[in-house]
């Protein structure tokens, strides 16, 4: 699964800071919309790894919702205004960027648009010494 | 008891375990488009398999891959499979990896920040199997592509392809004292020439230099076709140098 790698990639985040010598206090994981992780596998993932390195981690789950806006004219708009086949969305789900391939601005037909959130996996972690 | 806060971007660390399954990384680049790079890249990755290394090759050039249609690979008919990450095509005895299966050879314009993120994405993500060599191909210019693949990759070296044109040896230039200041171990291969025009140019900046490969018409012809690629005056010539890294 895709998301084996990506919980892999948080987790080797985690294991960084470990390796130091500190303590992970709370790692909060932040879920874009757009690439429409499987939140029940990906966590599945990530507490199987986490147990290697590090038992009792505090971890948040925050769901992101995408959000884009038009470089040309503006305009911002949502996931939940696009029509996707499920082709376009599982190419997306692998590849975030792969958008700019089938989505447009709904308002002038422009693909120079910003994913302003929403976009993919991102961490904050807090650790002590 | 002191507290420490920070937001990251897993994917790079990611891309160091993903990467961790490949010994060596050799990254074609130009500055320059419209050298060879792309044709370079197959061939010389194709020979290296046929030589009984485990090789795999990247297609780094997000907006613009051509890797797909070297190969003769139609990404509507083929994906990359998946096994705790994404698990690379193989064709012709190589493990292939390109965006193009997710773009679906549409137009996909991107801004710089976006092309990096697709490649930290990628490197993230594809899970490569035990390599010998991962042969990348990359785009031109000195922008996001370039300067990724010089920071994401560890330990890689660079080949430089260059024809002896006065701009392209001009841009060339360029990415040559970049690789030298940065300390890359870099080799120059002269495409496209009549004789070996750039091995001042090579010597100045303290690269070695691995040869020169002749215009060859029929080229154009056998794109699409590896084999024939291979087994062309233009694979010969790319064999010669390759003999002289692998």
């Amino acid at each position: 699964m895709h998301e084996f790698a990506l919980a892999q990639a948080v987790v080797a985040e985690v294991e960084k800071i470990v390796e130091k010598g500190y303590r992970v206090e709370k790692l909060r994981i932040y879920l874009g919309e757009l690439q429409s992780v499987d939140r029940e596998v990906f966590e599945q993932y990530v507490s199987m790894m986490l147990r290697e390195v590090q038992e009792n981690v505090d971890v948040e789950y925050v769901d992101e919702e995408a959000e884009f806006s038009c470089r040309v004219c503006g305009y911002k708009w949502s996931l939940s205004e696009l029509e996707l086949d499920e082709d376009e969305r599982e190419a997306i789900h692998f590849l975030p960027e792969a958008v700019y391939s089938y989505v447009k601005c709904p308002r002038c037909s422009s693909r120079d648009y910003a994913i302003e959130r929403g976009r993919g996996v991102r961490i904050s972690i807090e650790y002590s010494e | 008891m002191s507290r420490h806060y920070t937001v990251l971007d897993p994917r790079l660390e990611g891309a160091k375990k993903m990467l961790s399954s490949v010994s060596r990384i050799i990254a074609v680049m130009s500055s320059k488009g419209g050298v060879g790079k792309t044709l370079f890249s197959a061939v010389f990755a194709s020979i290296a398999s046929r030589k009984g290394f485990r090789v795999g090759l990247l297609d780094l050039d997000i907006t613009n891959p051509g890797l797909h249609v070297v190969l003769g690979i139609d990404p509507l008919s083929i994906q990359p499979g998946e096994e705790k990450g994404i698990t690379p095509v193989s064709i012709s005895r190589l493990e292939f990896m390109s965006t193009v299966f997710y773009t679906r050879d549409n137009p996909s314009p991107m801004r710089g920040t976006s092309v990096d993120n697709a490649i930290r994405e990628v490197l993230a993500a594809t899970r490569w199997s035990r390599l010998d060599i991962l042969v990348v191909d990359t785009a031109p210019g000195l922008s996001d592509v370039a300067i990724s693949t010089l920071e994401y990759f560890p330990g890689v070296e660079v080949v430089v392809v260059a024809t002896p044109s006065r701009l392209s040896i001009n841009s060339i230039e360029k990415l040559l004292k970049l690789l030298s200041e940065m300390k890359y171990k870099k080799y120059l291969v002269e495409n496209m020439s009549s004789g070996n025009l750039l091995v001042d140019l090579a010597r100045k900046y303290h690269t070695v230099y691995l040869g020169s490969i002749d215009y060859y018409r029929e080229v154009e012809e056998y794109i699409g076709d590896i084999e024939k690629l291979v087994s062309s005056r233009f694979g010969r010539s790319v064999e010669e140098i390759a003999n002289k890294i692998l």
